[in-house]
């Protein structure tokens, strides 16, 4: 099988290390991981902004980037969210292709559990506490809820419960920089309401940069970590 | 306080964070409560299949309004009520007017109407010296502190019950550590009094029957009952989108609609109104007018994606559940719908130039589109009128500029990460400054910790 990571713009540059566990657990589970060096971005903050023949033709780079895969995969529920749900509209001029990506196409942990059918990776988390924060997209456009929780629970976590970890952090890429108050805001109810925990982890970067963003100025000591190296330090390898 | 149009949207809402910070303590917790309610409330029907009858109900109702509409006022005018159109809001506060000189109307009591907020019917009418007064408590709370509703079914809800105890001791003398029950009972023995002298009750209406002519309302205080039974004259205001084909439809609708709003099976009080008082009927309005609003429904109707919205009846489900509006309430949108929905009919009602920005008061989270109980794809909608305001080239020329030529670099892949790896040694805190789209980032947050070779480095240099 071959898998074709797609790093995204904010894990190549902001969640490297991230994206490096994800080859590393794709590895693990016994997959031949490829990154297509044409790779960029996804278009989303373009179609979010109302730009959509900008989001086109970053729709297309990405299509023709990752024809060859068997499957994509995305440490990012928002950019995996982006592909799913609206390249086929998007690309209705090319509709089969679109359509045979977004069916390929899977956030990291989903695709860990529903295809590969990983369930339990190692007990390298024992006895750490552990929030989960559920990122909008990756939860009401992909699906992904229990699929993150259930391996970090099985390699010995414990996942704290968190009043507010269903709600928007108040990233929503550009509504960041437009509104910044009311994104601060969000990002406020979420630190506010956290429990006792070692640290909160997210399988998108955007989500983690806003909160980290806003409790690194506020001097919180909470620490934020990527999904994908939370579930590599569980292998415990 | 009035509102000012939607266009200060940006600085309003931060100047409500800074300044009244129990707004967001207030209406956090009002939305939690009503959140769980419904939440619980649709839990115990099968809550998708209630959805897709509302939906379709609506949908075909929305489809074929100019003959229900005509066939609710042949059936309103058979049950002996008086039917008004009004395209516009002039219109209506127009045909108000003459209703309140013909029948010498000096006072007024009115139930909670989010239309006649829209209209303004209550400056409009104190202009002409009818002496007006609102029944519903939240909605009697903000008339007496002079702010209009910030949330569609409670409008009071960005106010404590610090701030109610307040108010009422100032106007009534009442102990400053008065309960909500002594609170409601103080408005109570006030708004009976009220009542009983009004020879006006100004209502709007949740539905409209088209086979019947049968104005149907959703209250939980029975003061809608008072003001559309106690005083002689009885006006309903409708708004056009308001219409379903059969009675039956009500019976579904009243159940949703109230599930959606507050979480109760069926609201309090159920008002069907067909017309006046017949002969040999004790109670009862002597005259039941209905005014049959469009004020911009018709544009909405035109639009063949936002259409859609006009299903809206009008729960505030989409608020309770939007992490935008919890923060703020509802004034900083400067209209009377805020939250989600009043951020995508505003673009259609008022026109997008006037709706600017709100399309953009969205994270775009979704959490709204699981909750609307006529389905209505609210995130899809915010997009329909980001790129209509896109086409029209009301968004920044720096936003533009910025992602022409971030798509560019993005179709050449060396270029997009000679670029990245460039930028992200930058300290963001001094690009910030320097680039608008980043000013607003450092301005409420630490820059991010960039990597400190990208993934793309990492590749090449072989990942163990």
């Amino acid at each position: 099988m071959n898998v074709a990571l797609f790093a995204t713009c904010l894990g190549d540059q902001f969640y490297a290390d991230a994206c490096s566990d994800a080859v590393r657990l794709l590895r693990y589970a016994g997959v031949e991981v490829d990154v297509p060096q044409s790779q960029t971005c996804c278009g989303q903050p373009a179609y979010n902004a109302g730009r959509k023949p900008e989001a086109i033709r970053m729709a297309h780079q990405t299509l023709d980037t990752f024809d060859g895969a068997d499957y994509v995969v995305l440490p990012s529920g928002s950019c995996a969210g982006m592909i799913r749900c609206f390249y086929p509209d998007l690309m209705n001029n090319d509709l089969e292709r679109a359509q045979a990506l977004a069916d390929r196409t899977y956030e990291l942990s989903h695709f860990l559990v529903e295809v590969l059918g990983v369930h339990h990776l190692g007990s390298g988390l024992m006895g750490k506490r552990i929030a989960y924060h559920h990122s909008c997209h990756a939860l009401r456009e992909l699906g992904v809820c229990n699929q993150p929780i259930s391996l970090l629970k099985n390699c010995g976590a414990e996942i704290v419960t968190w009043e507010a970890d269903e709600e928007c952090c108040g990233f929503g890429g550009l509504f960041s920089t437009k509104l910044p108050e009311v994104s601060a805001a969000m990002a406020d109810r979420k630190l506010d309401t956290l429990p006792d925990i070692d640290f909160v982890t997210s399988t998108d970067g955007g989500c983690l940069l806003q909160l980290s963003g806003r409790g690194n100025r506020r001097r919180l000591s909470v620490q934020f970590r990527h999904l994908a190296s939370v579930l590599w330090e569980g292998v415990g390898l | 306080m009035s509102f000012s149009g939607p266009k200060h949207y940006r600085v309003e809402s931060a100047r409500a964070l800074k300044d009244r910070p129990s707004v967001r303590t207030s209406v956090t917790s009002a939305t939690n409560t009503f959140n769980a309610n419904r939440e619980e409330a649709y839990s115990q029907i099968d809550s998708d299949l209630w959805r897709d009858w509302a939906r379709d109900v609506k949908s075909h109702a929305l489809t074929n309004l100019d003959q229900y509409l005509e066939q609710a006022e042949t059936q309103l005018l058979a049950n002996g009520a008086q039917v008004h159109w009004a395209e516009t809001a002039d219109d209506a506060l127009g045909l108000l007017e003459e209703i309140v000189r013909d029948q010498g109307i000096s006072t007024a009591v009115k139930a909670k109407s989010m239309l006649s907020e829209e209209l303004g019917i209550n400056e409009h009418l104190e202009n002409l010296g009818v002496h007006v007064r609102e029944t519903d408590l939240g909605e009697y709370i903000i008339q007496l502190i002079g702010e209009p509703p910030s949330h569609i079914v409670g409008p009071a809800i960005h106010r404590s019950l610090e701030d109610c105890q307040r108010l009422f001791h100032e106007q009534f003398g009442t102990p400053l550590d008065d309960g909500p029950d002594a609170l409601a009972a103080t408005a109570r023995e006030a708004l009976r009094e009220e009542f009983l002298a009004a020879d006006l009750g100004i209502s709007g209406g949740n539905f409209l029957v088209a086979e019947t002519g049968t104005v149907a309302l959703i209250e939980n205080e029975g003061n809608i009952r008072l003001s559309t039974s106690l005083p002689r004259v009885h006006i309903a205001l409708v708004g056009i989108e308001k219409i379903v084909p059969r009675l039956e439809d009500v019976s579904g609708f009243v159940q949703l609609t109230s599930r959606a709003a507050t979480g109760q099976p069926i609201g309090n009080f159920f008002s069907l109104i067909q017309g006046p008082k017949r002969d040999g009927e004790i109670d009862g309005p002597e005259e039941v007018h209905v005014i049959l609003v469009d004020n911009g429904r018709t544009r909405l109707l035109a639009d063949d994606k936002a259409w859609e919205a006009l299903r809206c009846v009008r729960c505030g489900a989409c608020l309770n559940i939007c992490p935008v509006y919890r923060q703020t309430g509802g004034h900083p949108y400067g209209w009377t719908y805020s939250g989600p929905i009043g951020a995508i009919i505003a673009p259609g009602m008022l026109g997008i130039e006037e709706a600017m920005p709100l399309p953009y008061a969205s994270s775009l989270c979704g959490a709204c589109v699981d909750e609307c109980p006529v389905r209505i794809p609210i995130p899809e909608l915010l997009l329909h009128w980001r790129e209509k305001a896109v086409e029209k080239g009301l968004t920044s020329a720096i936003e533009s500029v910025g992602i022409k030529a971030y798509t560019k670099a993005a179709e050449r892949p060396e270029i997009f990460r000679a670029a990245g790896n460039t930028l992200r040694h930058i300290p963001l805190e001094a690009g910030g400054r320097a680039l608008p789209i980043l000013s607003g980032w450092v301005k409420e947050r630490s820059a991010p910790e960039s990597s400190k070779k990208s993934f793309m480095q990492q590749w090449k240099e072989g990942i163990e």
